[in-house]
């Protein structure tokens, strides 16, 4: 397989697709239902409240430091069924491959997929593989949606986080945007950062496991922990404070922010939750998190408060405060 | 002294100045600084920062990113920037939607990107927009003047290059009253601290060259104040683990060797004498303004309600606009001072704005 790539024909339906789905896709992500090679899968489900999410992912470049997209395509999908406290059990995959994309490039992005799920034992149980023309796509984009089963007794939403609740983040921020941002064309940097991207399931079904009433599960991917705070601010309708010396950043990401003229608020992470919960709750949580491996750096950032409902302020280091606004777009490198 | 400290300083020497204190904060990075820390929100109330035109994103004039999405739309050509230029509108366009429509625009962090880009394709033409003020225009002109040595013909740079201190000197001569000048702690580890003795000495009002981080900002301020209650203008350096009072003179050389100044507008302002650099004859060829002299533009228009001249003065504030967080917002700006993540208006939309 040395050196081949993707043509039109690995998209044609025939033999090409065949061997495709048979020397990677079951190789990497083999499991009974996935095997069957029926259209649909056919999954038994005893009465239970699903969860059902769907994610595109896009980024390039395809392989950067800590992961590639296959890795991202099943944690992500993975971590939105689990931020809403369901397990996730089955996946789609949806593959759209651009033309001349070296055949062991995607083996190595399907072998990644297969490594998340033998940690987290879900399934890749249907997918689809389309092929464009050369120029029609990046390499390789892939869509995940996922099914998860919910506790009925569990009740996370965003709508749930009331004044008085603590604000814990499960560790350091905007380690995934610093980690993509220092590979892209152009913008190329030296740095030993690599991006956060974990299946969060482990830590969460502890948690909840644990402590069952945490209010709020939120996964700060785009657009940092600042969108995610403010969409929480906004959508339960109360206030947020956080401070800024015990928000958790590490050293390489800082200095790249400060070089870039960015705000570690508003880049990305791909392994790593806020957690809202009551006060009484909040040393248990804390407690549990910190003795999971992804959770080692947890800290309570922030409390969610009565006054300015809707909005989020940060206190600063030196003692002020300012607004903390939902990220405009993507953030870019300034000129000086 | 720990910043806290500094911050009493700041508070006991600005309450026995009692009058109100403007001072004027030349760097779009200082603004940001400023809100990004909290650091407005704890000065005492008689004391007013306000920001002036230092941001080179949001002064760099319309029918520059006009001419810059003319050019990405040029058969194989492509153009290099810095990411603040990307979603700047121009009169009916950005760099960004030009680049959704299949121009090739590619964010670069350096102009040594673009270079190294132009070596491996010779095939393409490669421009760089040459935006900023006399913190980036050193390694564009060293890139410029590398193309010329080593004959990478197909490598050149669209110049918008502005020079802080004519601007200064454009303020002083308006409307604008402040009492002091938090200068750019970047441009001046350049241009030294030289080029602000005219505003002491002929205007009496003092300036003190600043770092970036909160700390260096309270303590600038500090300066400003002691001055202005001694009833001192000198030209101080609080920056000094950066900043020679003569500034780098290789960078200056480099400079002078690859441009020379020009008349140049600043959008929002006008046209300031003798604030622009363009690229000198002996590196034409690099040139990107003449080498597609006959491009069609469409005639500037700016909105008539946009109040970004005064607020780039220092006279007006955004709050003071009716296009301010209604029509105008970082995500569908208006005006100069929205465009940039360093703009005054984007600053106070961000981390300021009034609900």
């Amino acid at each position: 397989m040395k050196n081949e790539i993707i043509t039109m024909a690995h998209g044609g339906g025939g033999i090409k697709t065949q061997g495709l789905i048979k020397d990677i896709m079951i190789r990497h992500l083999k499991n009974p239902i996935l095997e069957k090679l029926d259209d649909g899968a056919c999954i038994n489900i005893p009465e239970a409240e699903l969860v059902f999410s769907t994610d595109s992912y896009v980024v390039s470049p395809i392989f950067f430091p800590g992961g590639n997209i296959g890795r991202l395509a099943a944690c992500g999908t993975i971590n939105d069924i689990a931020m809403q406290g369901a397990e996730p059990k089955y996946l789609s995959m949806g593959l759209i491959l651009e033309e001349g994309l070296a055949l062991h490039d995607l083996e190595t992005v399907i072998r990644s997929m297969g490594e998340v799920l033998n940690e987290t034992g879900v399934l890749v149980v249907t997918g689809d593989t389309k092929v464009v023309e050369r120029g029609k796509g990046s390499a390789i984009f892939i869509n995940t949606t996922g099914i998860g089963i919910r506790n009925p007794e569990i009740d996370v939403h965003v709508s749930n986080a009331r004044p008085g609740d603590v604000i814990i983040l499960t560790g350091t921020m905007g380690d995934h945007g610093i980690a993509i941002m220092s590979q892209r064309e152009g913008l190329k940097f030296e740095s030993d950062l690599e991006s956060d991207v974990a299946p969060l399931w482990g830590m969460v079904s502890k948690l909840l496991h644990e402590v069952p009433t945490v209010h709020c599960l939120r996964d700060p991917t785009r657009g940092g922990v600042a969108a995610a705070l403010c969409d929480i601010a906004e959508t339960s309708g109360s206030g947020i404070r956080i401070q800024e010396p015990t928000l958790p950043v590490n050293k390489e990401v800082r200095g790249a922010c400060n070089l870039l003229g960015l705000d570690p608020l508003n880049v990305a992470n791909e392994g790593k939750s806020l957690i809202i919960s009551s006060e009484a709750d909040s040393a248990q949580v804390l407690k549990t998190i910190k003795s999971h491996k992804l959770g080692k750096k947890a800290a309570i950032i922030g409390k969610v408060v009565y006054e300015h409902p809707g909005m989020v302020i940060l206190e600063t280091k030196i003692g002020g405060e300012r607004i903390v606004e939902m990220p405009s777009g993507e953030d870019l490198p300034r000129i000086c | 002294m720990s910043i806290k400290d500094h911050i009493k300083k700041v508070k006991e020497i600005s309450s026995g100045i009692k009058r109100p204190v403007k001072l004027m904060e030349v760097c779009g990075t200082h603004t940001v600084s400023a809100f990004r820390s909290g650091l407005r929100s704890i000065l005492p109330e008689n004391l007013l920062l306000l920001s002036g035109p230092g941001c080179p994103v949001c002064v760099t004039p319309n029918d520059y990113l006009d001419m810059a999405i003319a050019i990405a739309k040029q058969p194989d050509t492509r153009v290099a920037t810095f990411g603040d230029m990307i979603r700047v509108p121009g009169t009916e366009s950005s760099l960004e939607y030009a680049r959704a429509q299949g121009a090739d625009i590619q964010v670069v962090y350096s102009p040594l990107e673009a270079l190294k880009y132009a070596q491996s394709n010779p095939g393409r033409k490669v421009v760089f927009l040459g935006v900023g003020f006399e913190t980036t225009t050193p390694a564009i002109a060293w890139t410029i003047k590398n193309a010329f040595e080593k004959s990478t013909a197909n490598y050149y740079v669209l110049s918008a290059h502005k020079i802080v201190p004519p601007a200064m000197a454009a303020l002083l001569q308006g409307e604008i009253k402040v009492d002091g000048f938090i200068c750019p702690g970047h441009v001046s580890v350049i241009i030294g601290a030289r080029p602000y003795d005219f505003i002491s000495r002929d205007y009496h009002i003092p300036c003190v060259v600043t770092g970036f981080e909160p700390s260096d900002m309270v303590v600038g301020i500090e300066m400003l104040l002691q001055q202005i209650a001694d009833e001192r203008a000198e030209v101080e350096i609080q920056y000094s683990r950066s900043v020679k009072r003569e500034g780098n003179p290789e960078a200056q050389a480099i400079i002078r060797e690859v441009f020379e100044e020009c008349d140049t507008e600043w959008r929002g302002i006008g046209v300031i004498p003798q604030s622009g650099l363009a690229i000198r004859e002996k590196f034409a060829a690099h040139d990107a303004a003449l080498l597609y002299p006959a491009l069609e533009l469409p005639a500037p228009a700016e909105n008539p309600g946009c109040i970004c001249g005064e607020i780039l003065k220092g006279i007006k504030l955004p709050y003071d606009c009716k296009l301010f967080n209604t029509v105008c917002s970082p995500s569908s700006p208006v005006g100069a001072c929205m465009v940039s993540g360093e703009g005054t208006c984007a600053a106070y939309f961000k981390y300021a704005k009034r609900s």
